[in-house]
């Protein structure tokens, strides 16, 4: 089912592009604006400055895709090595139908939507990203989650012939990834398979990626080609390279530094060499979709 | 022979020419960082480019002595200049950091003593500070035997830069890896040949015995 996820303002047709664009960038960041709006001002007309969205250009040029090299823009050099047709996902573990999907398979079964979200790096860099993709949940209600199950796993593409930076340990290949079941049934969380209406590129994670807006985006694993539902927290690949450092949450919060810098402000991308810091915003603007989900932890020690 | 073609070029070339070819990279960052060279983010990437260039300028200065002393190649004129130029870049690579990148006061400061890579960072720089205002004739004269004890703070200096590279990457990357080995070689080949041979002979003697 798509179109769960409802912002304060409603879909219609707007024709006008300028005036559709417009919309759409209040859209964003509904929840970020709200808050900044509450408290006027400054940070309000910073809050929405941040919303509009970045450049294709930018999007595609500046990755971090460590199978590709760790340079930002290693992976837009290297990255069209890569073949993504056919392209199969395994769905395996707590579930009642396992097996290898076809992304194909996959895609006519689900309604593509446009989600425009803030995309925060744990670099303290951030973007706005028009998305297009589907909710996880729709696919995990593909194979049927089991009752028993409590976390999601998820697997990178593991192919050094094709991705040049896994010939180096920068990490333990393959990349792997976890969300907790209710972060992956969350109506934000989303399976992404194109960006600007177009597919998505092999730098931003071809074929499919995950995109969990208020985490940091590496929790958002790229290329995916196994997902597992199982009873028990999964290894992630960042906690396991520097557990000091990254946690299996990783949820943007301004008020937990990264142990080598702050996580208080932000830089957004594509504002040049002047460009001004902004303030991050608790759950990267999510507050009020996620805050629920974590209730009664403390976000400094579950960081 | 290659070395005398070398040595007879080097003594044709002043110095002062190396400030300026030196300085070039330097506004060539500049100018991509303006007008979008630099890619996506300017700001990371000249902080980078220019504290990479910095790095490279360190080694390039600590190959002078044991260019000489084990091939016999002559560049110590341009010693200085490389010295010197290679405090500007880091001093640039710091204005950066403070003005375009970390932009408030306050986070500055909390970083110095906060985040070992940048505390390292500052040492770094703090140290090469008594050297680039030494870096004179005068002081040469003025300080005689212990200008050179002063300027072996380069030896630290090296070291720490390098390491300041290799914290600051995420996940484990070749990059700084290989500035790191390569510092370690050109520091070893500093290691006094007294102490080897010392080591030499004790193992002679004790293989005699």
């Amino acid at each position: 089912m798509a179109y769960r996820w409802k912002n304060v303002l409603k879909d219609s047709d707007v024709t006008d592009h300028s005036v559709f664009l417009n919309r759409r960038q209040l859209m964003a960041g509904a929840a970020g604006l709200g808050l900044a709006a509450a408290i006027g001002g400054p940070r309000a007309a910073l809050a929405q400055e941040a919303l509009e969205l970045n450049s294709f250009e930018d999007i595609t040029s500046y990755n971090n895709f460590y199978e590709f090299g760790t340079g930002k823009d290693d992976p837009v050099k290297n990255a069209g090595k890569l073949t993504t047709t056919p392209w199969t996902v395994t769905i395996d573990g707590l579930v009642d139908k396992p097996g290898e999907y076809d992304f194909a398979d996959i895609m006519s079964k689900m309604t593509i939507e446009e989600r425009i979200y803030r995309f925060r790096c744990v670099e303290a860099w951030s973007m706005v990203v028009p998305w297009n993709g589907f909710e996880l949940k729709d696919l995990l209600d593909l194979a049927g989650v089991q009752s028993a199950a409590k976390y999601v796993a998820f697997e990178t593409l593991y192919r050094p012939e094709e991705m040049v930076g896994q010939k180096f340990s920068t990490l333990q290949w393959p990349y792997v990834e976890g969300l907790r079941l209710d972060e992956a049934m969350h109506p934000l969380t989303m399976m992404a398979t194109g960006i600007y209406g177009k597919d998505i590129p092999n730098q931003n994670g071809a074929p499919m990626r995950l995109v969990v807006p208020w985490k940091y985006g590496f929790k958002s694993i790229k290329s995916v080609v196994k997902i597992t539902l199982t009873d028990k927290e999964p290894p992630t690949s960042w906690n396991i390279a520097n557990s000091r450092e990254y946690g299996f949450f990783s949820n943007v919060n301004p008020e937990v530094d990264h142990k080598r810098w702050s996580q208080a402000t932000e830089r957004k991308i594509g504002g040049g060499l002047f460009a001004k810091r902004i303030p991050t915003l608790m759950l990267n603007g999510y507050e009020e979709d996620v805050a629920s989900l974590y209730e009664g932890m403390d976000m400094s020690v579950n960081f | 022979m290659l070395t005398d073609t070398i040595n007879k070029t080097a003594r044709r070339i002043p110095a002062w020419l190396l400030y300026v070819l030196l300085a070039l990279p330097a506004g060539w960052f500049l100018y991509l960082g303006l007008t979008g060279g630099l890619g996506a983010e300017p700001i990371k990437s000249l902080e980078h480019e220019l504290g990479e260039f910095a790095l490279k300028l360190l080694i390039v200065g600590l190959c002078i002595t044991p260019l000489r002393k084990h091939l016999g190649v002559n560049l110590l004129k341009f010693r200085r200049a490389i010295g010197v130029m290679t405090f500007v870049y880091v001093f640039l690579h710091l204005l950066v950091w403070l003005v375009l990148d970390v932009q408030i006061v306050s986070q500055i400061w909390a970083d110095i003593v906060k985040r070992p890579y940048i505390t390292v960072g500052m040492v770094g720089f703090v140290l090469m500070i008594p050297l680039a205002f030494t870096s004179n004739n005068y002081s040469v004269r003025k300080l005689g035997v212990r200008w050179r004890k002063l300027h072996k703070l380069t030896y630290g200096i090296a070291f720490l830069g390098a390491l300041h590279f290799v914290m600051v990457a995420k996940g484990i990357q070749l990059e700084p890896l290989m500035y790191m080995a390569v510092v370690l070689v050109l520091l070893a080949l500093r290691i006094p040949k007294n102490s080897l041979k010392f080591t030499e002979r004790f193992t002679r003697e004790s293989v005699d015995k």
